[in-house]
């Protein structure tokens, strides 16, 4: 189990209650004026239990974005209930934070001011200006306080959009192919960061990837999803400790069964990046 | 030109004493043409019979010290320095433009009179009306600013709320785009008749032609933000307020500052218009009234102290336009 202990909690900052996310027979379709419509959600259920890190994985027009976006609230399910520890879901909430796959720092704003936006929206920043430099200290962006987005590299724009979205303490982070554009190196690094930062954190975590590796590497849970119509095939449990490696066996045996899952032989070596 | 001088080599105490003779040269350039100028002007016989005060001739000894004290703070301030080296072939042009400009009138007279006066003509006009330059000033910067500043305050809100609200776009974008394209200097014989003064209407005037742009690109700036920031925005907990004042705006900004720029330029256009036309002050009555006595070197004079207001406001606002979008620094260059 990951629920955090408090001697855990880095910095002074209070952890927030990790959330459970209830997904009930939702689907949503995409009514389209030329063309056939979009069935981009087909009945999906889904129980996020709170505190674990779950990893949505399929292949590109699985509808991923679309349930992330719907468990934010940027979206409406068609048909079926969201709900967060028991509450329907109604809209975006702080509770809630998303980390997008383009970090969308505010380009006006200084990365201490970018991080700061949360707490500058919810009006409470003077109370709690502190934290925001215990995040830029979480995620090791110190010394750049007062630099523009479009000085900084890719990675680095990343950890800052994470900062942005931890500085409200949400029951749940939302993570839509937080890593999907940077490079080999920095995304291997940045799966640490994360990791160290959820298990300091406790929060609920809904990664997506379309990488099985990162997701065998990540997640106490994958969920597998399909395309046309966009649906969940399977849960499959992660049941290995942590600190992983990428090659032990047991790692090997589940990285297999997904790809079977998907169709692929486990022999074909390369073909794990569906 | 020659900024990239090798300075920084060798030992840095070293660097003061030996300035490369290349970097002197150029240095001293415009003294050399200050000299030329001096001499011409002084030598050569006139074709032109020149009855004004002679401020010109008075003035060279002053420009030449004014430049020695300039060329003496250079050899010590290297920062200063570089950068004289890179306006001096500039100043130097300039000096040359004066000097083909004294020869075509005074010298040579091959320019009719009295449009086109000689520089000494222009000087002397500057000297001897400056009272009457200052207050015309004076009151065409009152106008200017009174006007843009209006322009301003009615422009960015309608250009934000056509970009927020569709309601609000949906009826004021005909008007915007039936009145818009009208100069507003059109309006001018009806502005004269409706309003109590004529400084009014012109600041109506003015306000109009500033307003235009500047609502239209901040409405283009405002309906034109990425709708990912709004997203990632309503994630943080924003609420409406904080949706318009600090991402809405601060996104459009960029755009803004454009519709600034073509409102500055609109509303000279149109000072200049009013002034002529109908208002009993300003540069622009100055430049009227001075035509009605055939006095060019005047209408000259005042075209100068124009253009120096007009080059002057539109530096400030890229003064502030630095300010507030620092951010760009690096992203955009204009
Ligand atoms: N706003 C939209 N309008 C129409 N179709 C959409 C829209 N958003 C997503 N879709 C469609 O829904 C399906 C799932 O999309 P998405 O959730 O983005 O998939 P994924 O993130 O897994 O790649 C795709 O077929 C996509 O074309
Ligand atoms: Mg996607």
């Amino acid at each position: 189990m990951n629920r955090v202990t408090a001697e855990k909690t880095e910095g002074i900052v209070p952890v927030q209650e990790a959330g459970r996310i209830r997904v009930q027979n939702v689907s949503r379709f995409f009514l389209q004026d030329s063309g056939p419509d979009v069935i981009a959600l087909n009945n999906v259920n889904l129980d996020i239990e709170p505190g674990k890190f779950y990893s949505l994985l399929g292949p590109s027009g699985c509808g991923k974005s679309t349930l992330m976006r719907i468990i934010a609230g940027l979206d409406e399910a068609t048909l079926g209930t969201i709900t967060l520890d028991e509450e329907p879901i109604r809209g975006p909430h702080f509770l809630r934070g998303m980390v997008f796959q383009d970090p969308t720092l505010f380009p006006w704003k200084t990365i201490e001011e970018n991080i700061a936006s949360g707490l500058e929206a919810r009006g409470i920043l003077k109370e709690k200006k502190h934290e925001v430099q215990e995040y830029i200290r979480l995620v090791g962006l110190e010394g750049f306080e007062k630099v523009y987005p479009h000085q900084i590299s890719g990675g680095m724009a990343q950890r800052a959009s994470l900062a942005r979205a931890l500085v409200n303490h949400p029951k749940v982070l939302l993570m839509d192919e937080p890593l999907g554009a940077l490079d080999a190196f920095t995304r291997m690094q940045m799966q640490e960061e994360i990791l160290r930062i959820w298990q300091s954190r406790g929060t609920t975590i809904v990664f997506v990837t379309h990488d099985i590796d990162e997701s065998v590497y990540l997640s106490d849970k994958i969920v597998i999803m399909t395309p046309r119509p966009g649906k969940i095939k399977e849960v499959i449990d992660v049941p290995l400790g942590r600190p992983r490696s990428r090659n032990h066996p047991d790692f090997w045996r589940i990285r297999s069964r997904i790809l079977r899952i998907f169709g692929f032989s486990p022999d074909f070596a390369d073909s794990y990046h569906i | 030109m020659a900024v990239t001088q090798p300075v920084s080599r060798g030992v840095p105490g070293e660097e003061r004493h030996r300035i490369p003779i290349k970097t002197l040269l150029i240095y001293l350039l415009p003294l050399l043409l200050l000299g030329i100028f001096w001499a011409e002007y002084t030598f050569l016989p006139n074709a032109q019979t020149f009855t004004k005060k002679k401020y010109l001739a008075a003035a060279f000894p002053y420009f030449v010290g004014l430049y020695l004290v300039v060329f003496g703070v250079g050899l010590f301030k290297k920062n200063f320095r570089q950068k004289l080296t890179y306006r001096s072939p500039l100043i130097s042009g300039a000096i040359g433009f004066l000097i083909l400009w004294d020869l075509v009138t005074l010298k040579m007279g091959l320019l009719p009179l009295p449009q086109f006066p000689s520089p000494g003509a222009v000087v002397a006009a500057l000297v001897s009306d400056a009272e009457v330059l200052f207050v015309s000033l004076y009151h065409s910067l009152g106008l200017l600013f009174t006007g843009y500043f209006l322009g301003l305050l009615f422009g960015l809100p309608t250009g934000i709320l056509m970009g927020w609200f569709s309601t609000i776009n949906y009826w004021l974008s005909p008007i915007l785009r039936f009145i818009g394209p009208l100069p507003a200097t059109a309006w001018i014989p009806v502005a004269m008749v409706i309003f109590p003064t004529s400084f009014v209407a012109s600041v109506f005037l003015v306000a109009l032609a500033a307003w235009f742009p500047i609502t239209i690109m901040t409405w283009s700036g405002i309906s034109n933000v990425n709708k990912s920031y709004y997203e990632v925005a309503r994630t943080l907990g924003a609420n409406v307020r904080y949706l318009i004042f600090k991402v809405a705006i601060p996104a459009s900004l960029p755009s803004v500052f454009v519709g600034l720029f073509m409102g500055l330029g609109s509303a000279f256009a149109t000072l200049v218009v009013a002034e002529l036309l109908g208002v009993k002050s300003g540069l622009g009555w100055y430049v009227a009234w001075a035509q009605g006595w055939a006095e060019y070197a005047k209408v000259w004079a005042a075209l100068v102290i124009m253009a120096v207001m007009f080059s002057g406001t539109t530096s400030l606002l890229f003064r502030v336009r630095d300010r507030v979008l620092v951010w760009q620094k690096g992203i955009i260059k204009w």
